[in-house]
């Protein structure tokens, strides 16, 4: 049985949908269930996901220019792989647009931290629980959050200098 | 009368004497001890990520080099071969074995890199030189094939840009013949170094456990014993083929990771050699035979419509696209007409050619992937070098994310360094090996 | 007395010319370096292309020991701040060499991070474009600064982008293949 058949199995409830494209196995989860999932993946023993390779987050506003709708505006996606089965699994975890956030996995992975910052800095995805969730890659005084896709590539905020 | 102590606080960076590279540590010290350590990074973000997301997919390449710009060669094979995964293409064996080859080049420069810096940094100058020195002989080889010595952009999805030089070979083994001397020499040098190996041993230490818990991969964590090697978990390209070991260590400090580092720069020149004995023979530029016409003479021709026996004849290019003529292109590249430029008889000679060529350098047109999601993984320098890239069926990616190695390790440099003390820092931030470009990308 | 005041102004210029003369061989050099540019930075410096024959071999990491400022790599608009502090930092007489195309208009990183050349912030004296550049040009760069270190000149202005004065109008304009074209065929 895959890992992904497991999940299925113990998860079938919180899942929204699973897919395999290329040769990755996916799976996509309600937030409220990700902790539980990411336990269950940890800490089972024949599945033993021990790492948390990536962790990242995809912003779905106009995809394919407008032509697709996605129910959710962003997506936290999680990559995992087991150094014991070799086997890797992504997570994907819808989020609407209105105050995204979704439970940290810092307690469970210590490498969790950083990445849920850039996310952070990056998206403005909320993590609960998280220790320490400040900017990580921009600095303090920058608005917005530049990964998104409303904005603009080239808006300059400027620490000192002319806003050129 | 009791005395009363308190802790200073220090702050290292982001420019500092013993450390290459953008990063701000705020440390609390306790007389020596570092009690506790903040880093900061950032300083070099240049919005990878954002960038990607206006360009199409061929023009990502520049990008990808100047993310771990010790050894672009490796992020360059990695985000090709993730495009490749997302349009499912298999590229011909040559090609693939000369992405080794080019690859481990440019491991063992980032491995030299860092050893020469990180012994710099403990004040033995000669072997920064030395390795310098070794370096530089492997961007000669580099610059012979790609025509850059650092930010190269050689590889192409589905292929590369060019094919090996004549007189490559030998060009090549005399090469790492002299990389060996230095390795040696370097070797003699630092390895039973009293200053050096005080200095490395015991220090930094992480047990394997936090390591995975952090998500860290590459030399560093097999220092601490954990044999994980993309290439040996999941072999790309034709790395299930070569006959090459992952050295471990066993305590996971920093002379461990030194030692870890020399071995790999050996099994990376290993490898290299075996290339060379297995890679199937295409033709070797330089061995032009039919008609050859400088470039300009044949899109004239073609202009005219004296189109009759130019199908036989053969261009002569700038040194900067070689490789991409009729004769190589084959060997080189796949031959999916929707993914790679055809050669360049065709789009001087005929119209179907400069449509296709056109077709593929466009705005609005270009390699267009289906809708879809990939994530794939390669050995860089530094451990795991993923790209994830969302597609969404346009000529411009929708997303790329790469997951870059340096990241975690430094999220975990102050495990490393809490507890040690203050001049610790500097041998064990050198062990680490950070690319700034790579980890604020 | 006119006998008198031009046997000064002999003095004074053969004084400044041998100051020059000392100055341009002992350039005490400060790097920042922040990115890919370092590379190219590291070869220059090692023996392979040895910029100690240009009395510029030893690098002092302090900014109050050094006369001339390498800005080596990409300036986000976070470093920024750091790199005008250590600019301020430096005694005068101070010289800065822009590194790499990033630092002279900010290259093709167009984008919400990164500075659009550093002359934006500090005046800068040489600019050595490429990407990065190759070692050759960095001796070239090098050169061009002893002649500016012995004539005793020095940038003191800074690009204005509204106006787009203070930048070499060849950096200012982008680079244009023809007129390259024609540089060579002028130069044969």
């Amino acid at each position: 049985m895959t890992p992904l058949q497991r999940v299925q199995e113990q998860f079938a409830k919180d899942l929204i949908e699973t897919h395999t494209f290329r040769g990755d196995e996916t799976l996509i989860i309600r937030p409220q269930a990700l902790k539980a999932v990411a336990k269950f993946l940890k800490e089972t023993a024949e599945l033993d996901f021990n790492f948390l390779m990536d962790l990242t987050a995809v912003d779905y506003l106009f995809f394919a220019g407008g032509r697709i709708q996605k129910e959710f505006r962003f997506e936290v996606v999680y990559h995992f792989y087991s150094l014991k089965t070799n086997h890797r699994l992504r997570i994907k975890v819808p989020l609407a647009e209105d105050h995204p956030e979704v439970d940290t996995l810092t307690d469970l992975w210590p490498g969790a931290n950083w990445y849920e910052r850039e996310v952070w800095d990056m998206f403005g995805i909320r993590f609960k629980g998280h220790p320490n969730l400040k900017r990580i890659l921009m600095y303090e005084q920058f608005q917005g959050h530049p990964l998104r896709k409303d904005y603009p590539f080239n808006r300059r905020q400027p620490l000192i200098g002319p806003p050129n | 009368m009791a005395t009363q102590t308190r802790t200073m606080l220090l702050n290292v960076g982001p420019s500092h004497p013993a450390m290459h590279g953008v990063i701000r540590l705020i440390m609390e010290l306790d007389g020596e001890k570092i009690k506790n350590v903040d880093v900061e990074i950032g300083y070099l973000h240049r919005a990878f990520e954002k960038m990607c997301e206006t360009v199409m997919y061929a023009q990502c390449f520049p990008y990808t080099d100047r993310l771990n710009y010790v050894s672009p060669l490796i992020n360059n094979v990695g985000f090709a071969m993730t495009v490749e995964k997302l349009l499912e293409i298999d590229i011909p064996e040559r090609a693939k074995y000369i992405r080794v080859i080019m690859s481990e080049i440019s491991r063992v420069t980032d491995h030299l890199t860092c050893i020469g810096a990180t012994a710099m940094e403990l004040g033995a100058m000669s072997v920064f030189l030395y390795m310098i020195k070794a370096r530089e002989y492997l961007y000669e080889l580099v610059e012979e094939i790609t025509g850059a010595r650092l930010t190269i952009s050689y590889v192409r999805i589905g292929g590369v840009k060019a094919d090996l030089t004549p007189g490559f070979t030998d060009k090549c083994f005399q090469k790492i013949a002299d990389v060996r001397k230095v390795l040696i020499e370097s070797d003699e040098l630092l390895t039973r170094n009293r200053i050096f190996f005080d200095r490395m041993k015991d220090i930094g230490i992480i047990s394997a456990q936090d390591a995975i818990s952090h998500g860290i991969t590459g030399p560093f964590l097999r220092s601490t014993g954990v044999a994980y090697d993309v290439r040996k978990a999941n072999p790309y390209l034709i790395y299930d083929r070569l006959d090459f070991e992952v050295p471990v260590g066993t305590k996971g400090d920093n002379l461990d990771r030194y030692f870890v580092r020399m071995a790999e720069m050996e099994q990376s020149l290993r490898i290299i050699e075996q290339c060379f004995q297995q890679i199937p023979n295409g033709p070797i530029a330089g061995e032009l035979t039919g008609c050859v016409i400088p470039a300009a003479q044949m899109v004239d021709r073609a202009k005219m419509g004296q189109t009759e026996d130019l199908i036989e004849d053969e261009v002569d290019l700038d040194p900067t696209l070689q490789g991409s003529t009729k004769k190589y292109s084959k060997s080189i590249n796949t031959n999916r007409r929707d993914v790679v430029l055809p050669p360049k008889e065709e789009t001087y000679g005929n119209i179907e050619g400069l449509m296709n060529h056109f077709k593929l350098v466009m705005y609005g047109h270009g390699i267009r992937p289906p809708i879809g999601e990939v994530y794939f993984p390669v050995e860089g320098a530094n451990g795991e070098l993923g790209f994830y890239i969302v597609s969404d069926g346009r000529d411009q990616p929708w997303r790329v994310r790469v997951h870059p190695p340096c990241f975690p390790i430094m999220a975990a440099l102050p495990q490393c360094l809490i507890g040690s003390m203050m001049a610790d820092l500097v041998p064990t931030f050198g062990s680490v090996n950070m690319i700034a470009g790579e980890l604020d990308r | 007395m006119p006998f008198m005041s031009s046997a000064a102004n002999f003095f004074t210029s053969k004084m400044s010319e041998a100051l020059g003369w000392a100055r341009k061989y002992s350039i005490f050099q400060y790097p920042f370096v922040t990115a890919c540019c370092g590379m190219e930075y590291m070869s220059t410096a090692a023996g392979h292309y040895d910029v100690d024959r240009f009395g510029a071999g030893f690098p002092r990491f302090s900014p109050r020991q050094s006369d001339v400022l390498f800005v080596v790599g990409t300036i986000s608009h976070k470093m920024a701040p750091v790199l005008k502090t250590v600019y301020d930092q430096m005694c005068e007489p101070k010289w800065v060499v822009a590194f790499g195309v990033c630092t002279c208009t900010g290259g093709f990183y167009d984008n919400y991070a990164t500075v659009q050349g550093i002359d934006t912030i500090i005046p800068v004296d040489i600019y050595i474009p490429g990407c990065p550049p190759r070692p050759e040009n960095v001796i070239d760069g090098l050169m061009k600064l002893q002649e500016k270190i012995q004539k005793g000149e020095q940038s003191r202005t800074l690009y204005d982008p509204r106006t787009k004065i203070g930048r070499p109008a060849s950096l200012a304009q982008g680079y244009s293949i023809s007129q390259h074209m024609k540089n060579i065929e002028a130069s044969l």
